[in-house]
């Protein structure tokens, strides 16, 4: 049987007056704050994860591996006319944004519960659980942003990486990066301990970065391996951050790409408002 | 010396510049339960740390079951139990589990092991959470487990570090009633603490710390008997006006203590004194006669409180 | 002999029964064991990744003069990364929490047990669970067709001695960490031994760079395990070895060093 707490934040949010959003915005702004504080004292191994290895990616990996893939002629046609580093680079954007995402949605928002019980003090002041999902979501799009930010200067370094089309990619990785977010913080809220967190990196995350599209074109997949890389949203990520920097973005495909990433998020958010609710008004 | 398994010459350690044990002497008598009482830093742990052979001493002797810790470690650390301050069990392993390994450490069989655990669980009444997680435990069954697990090898001596330090009453009392009962079946105990009601409870003998030295020793009887009167008036006045009403008061009884939130009058007679304060015309808010207790032999000892 | 002795730290030397912190790691694996069964995919994904994935775009490489398919060339330089990932992952974040948080090896040193014991026994553990993922690695690379020489069985013993070099100098590494925040800079060290080591591509495409692979350890662990499933050892192996062998016993002495000052202060 729900609480009256849990009515009238239900009302409110349901039935929103032009003054709740507003209020709903400036809370979750808070939020944010808060969490771009707790941001500063780790920032610097964040900068290690989005800057530096994908640089080391890019020169191992793109450079590396690139000079013996360029041997053939026959590779250089199955990735569209490019060199392999030059292929690969946008990929990058959007793998940092999914596993930054991913991360801060998994041990942070299960401390926020259990461990330092952030959420339960905020939903003791006005904040309500709509807002702090709010404030979340736009901290973990402003992580995703400012990860592939970082991927795109990094990519800057190299002639054959650089790209305007960088400038629209940081956006499509920052996209992708909250359709991981969401729907993990919503299961994430669900869960007691996070001992179920290493195997969704292990099986879900990990698996992804490898065979999501990022390093190879998904056509050399089985056909049922294509199909469940095409559902999550890394592929999207990758093809609209590729389209973007080899400047060969269609509007059509690339609207249905948002489209799906837009899809992911609105119900992870869906999913995550639910979840929290649940956890917090008890 | 057969007969005292822990002596201490001249005992010292130095953390750095700092010391934290300054050359003391102390022996310990096989049966007895020997205390350390004092306030935090007083050098307590850093006393049992030696004795336990985690920590090297800087300088002095101190013999264990006639054994040198810096170099029979292993041997004398077999004859040993600890309970450290801070509770040690091994998180990742059910607690039967942590009874069991530990028993392992000291080389039981394994067979050995598990029948120990199962008694000494029985003795600490944990039977029934016997295959819980450690972390699910509250904080007086996890003290409760540790004391189990210390005595997994039959220990001659068990060390205990503040044993009961933030545990409720109740979980005290039943550590306290364990304890008693370990002492009846002739295992040593030798403990820190900061509670005097805890000193006078558990302790036979028992020596006063402070800033690394022992300021007294003796059993809680003769140090109250030595150091204090045998009753104490407590007078609360109104905020800030104990210091002002001191001056009234002087003579009465063998002595007085100023304190920020009372005054202290030491006296044989408790009810005299008191009716001869309110002869001296006052009047305090609240008036209490009781006993001398440690507390009040560590107030006269060092000029402070144990607890602060 | 005596020699040989003094390689061995003293603490290590005292050491009696390091089994038992090897006891205790089966007693809390022995409830958890998916953990370790799904330790083992992450480089099983590599290698189907790079099978199905990069394999098609490369095509064939040479190594030691014979030429081999990429999947071939890779799969060893993947099962020497993850024999170093697993006993990086073993002996830091596994062993900072009983470090620090839980005061494990306090409880540990209570009784006869000794440092050379917990020491010994914990890198003990991880070179243990490292054979165990060496070994079903090995079996994945056998199914995959990317073994080519009854030698392959070499790199099981390759693994354990790249375990144990990572190990003891992680266990060394440790000590010196302050906080969990700490440890995101755990991949400043390994992800660029895991891409530089010569392990997608061959050495001679590092060019000018070359010698700096020298200083690389799994670069060294990469070289052994390679020899050894393409069956092109020669008698640069035992160079190899004997680097990983002296970084072993560094972070022994590091390590067990610094324990002690932790620990029995």
């Amino acid at each position: 049987m729900p609480s009256t707490i849990d009515r009238i934040s239900a009302s409110t949010s349901r039935t929103p007056s032009r003054r709740a959003i507003g209020r709903t915005w400036h809370h979750a702004l808070h939020v944010v704050e808060w969490q771009l504080m707790a941001f500063r004292a780790v920032w610097r191994s964040s900068v290690l994860t989005s800057f530096v290895q994908p640089l080391m990616y890019v020169a191992g990996m793109g450079l590396g591996v690139g000079a013996l893939v360029n041997r053939n002629a026959s590779s250089t046609s199955a990735l569209g006319g490019v060199r392999y580093v030059t292929y690969l680079a946008p990929g990058l954007l959007a793998t940092t944004a999914m596993m930054v995402a991913s991360m801060e949605c998994m041990w942070p928002v299960l401390a926020g519960f259990k461990w330092q019980r952030t959420f339960h003090a905020m939903v003791a002041s006005p904040l309500e659980p709509a807002d702090i999902v709010l404030g979340e979501a736009i901290y973990v799009g402003l992580r995703s942003l400012l990860s592939a930010a970082a991927v795109a200067v990094a990519l800057t370094i190299f002639p054959a990486t650089r790209s305007s089309g960088l400038l629209l990619a940081v956006p499509f990785a920052g996209l992708c990066g909250l359709a991981f977010g969401m729907p993990i913080a919503a299961y994430a809220a669900t869960r007691e301990r996070d001992s179920a967190f290493p195997a969704m990196q292990r099986f879900v995350i990990t698996p992804l970065f490898l065979f999501g599209g990022a390093f190879y074109p998904l056509k050399q997949l089985p056909v049922a391996a294509q199909a469940l890389a095409k559902f999550a949203p890394l592929w999207h990520g990758v093809e609209l951050c590729r389209a973007a920097t080899l400047h060969r973005l269609q509007i059509g495909t690339a609207a249905v790409h948002v489209a799906y990433l837009l899809m992911w998020i609105a119900v992870g958010l869906v999913a995550t408002v639910h979840s929290f609710r649940k956890k917090l008004l008890i | 010396m057969g007969d005292q398994p822990i002596v201490a010459r001249g005992l010292t350690k130095l953390f750095g510049d700092f010391t934290a044990v300054d050359g003391i002497d102390f022996q310990i008598e096989r049966g007895e339960a020997f205390g350390f009482l004092g306030p935090n830093g007083a050098g307590k742990s850093s006393t049992m740390r030696m004795i336990g052979c985690v920590s090297p001493r800087t300088s002095g002797d101190l013999s264990i079951f006639g054994l040198d810790p810096s170099n029979d470690a292993a041997a004398i650390k077999a004859r040993l139990g600890v309970v450290a301050q801070q509770d040690n069990l091994d998180e990742q392993l059910t607690v039967v589990e942590n009874l069991v390994i530990y028993g392992r450490y000291f080389d039981l069989s394994r067979a050995e092991a598990k029948r120990r655990a199962a008694e000494l669980l029985e003795f600490v009444q944990l039977t029934e959470r016997s295959k819980s997680q450690v972390e699910t435990l509250s904080g007086g069954m996890k003290r409760r487990l540790t004391i189990a697990r210390s005595l997994i090898n039959q220990p001659e001596v068990v060390l205990l570090d503040e044993p009961t330090t933030g545990l409720d009453p109740q979980a005290r009392h039943i550590l306290w009633d364990r304890l008693y009962r370990l002492k009846q079946q002739g295992v040593t105990l030798v403990l820190t603490t900061h509670y005097m009601d805890e000193a006078e409870q558990l302790c036979d003998r028992l020596v006063v710390m402070d800033g690394g030295r022992i300021v007294a020793e003796g059993s809680p009887r003769s140090l109250i008997d030595d150091h204090s009167s045998k009753d104490v008036v407590e007078l609360r006045f109104e905020a800030d006006q104990n210091e002002a009403s001191a001056p009234a008061l002087h003579g009465i009884g063998e002595r007085m203590e100023v304190l920020p939130d009372r005054l202290l009058i030491y006296a044989s007679d408790g009810e005299a004194a008191l009716q001869e304060a309110h002869a001296r015309g006052a009047r305090p808010q609240s008036a209490l006669v009781r006993r001398s207790t440690l507390e009040d032999v560590f107030l006269r000892l060092t000029g402070r409180n144990l607890v602060d | 002999m005596t020699i040989a002795l003094r390689v061995i730290p003293p603490v290590i030397r005292t050491a009696r029964r390091p089994q038992r912190m090897i006891e205790r790691s089966l007693m809390v694996y022995r409830r958890t064991w998916i953990i370790i069964v799904s330790g083992f995919f992450e480089p099983l994904f590599y290698l189907l990744s790079t099978r199905v994935g990069l394999g098609q775009l490369v095509g064939d490489v040479s190594v030691n003069g014979k030429v081999v398919d990429y999947a071939t060339f890779v799969a060893p330089a993947l099962m020497a990364s993850s024999a170093m990932n697993g006993a990086v992952y073993d002996s830091t974040m596994n062993v900072f929490d009983k470090l620090k948080h839980s005061k494990t090896y306090d409880a540990v040193l209570a009784t006869p047990m000794g440092i050379g014991d917990v020491t010994l026994g914990e890198i003990g553990w991880a070179l243990l669970r490292g054979l165990l993922y060496a070994t079903t690695f090995l079996v994945a690379m056998v199914m995959l067709g990317t073994v080519h020489s009854p030698w392959a069985l070499m790199a099981i013993p390759a693994c354990v001695l790249i375990g144990f070099a990572f190990a003891s100098c992680g266990l060394a590494a440790v000590t010196f960490i302050r906080s969990w925040a700490d440890f995101g800079w755990v991949p400043t060290a390994t992800m660029p031994l895991f891409l530089f080591s010569a392990t997608f591509y061959p050495a001679s495409s590092y060019g000018k760079w070359r010698p700096l692979l020298q200083i690389s350890p799994l670069y060294h662990g990469v070289a052994l395990v390679r020899s050894a499933t393409t069956g092109t050892a020669d008698w640069s192996i035992l160079g190899h070895a004997t680097f990983l062998l002296a970084m072993a016993f560094f972070g022994l002495w590091v390590g067990s060093k610094r324990l002690n000052r932790l620990l029995l202060s």
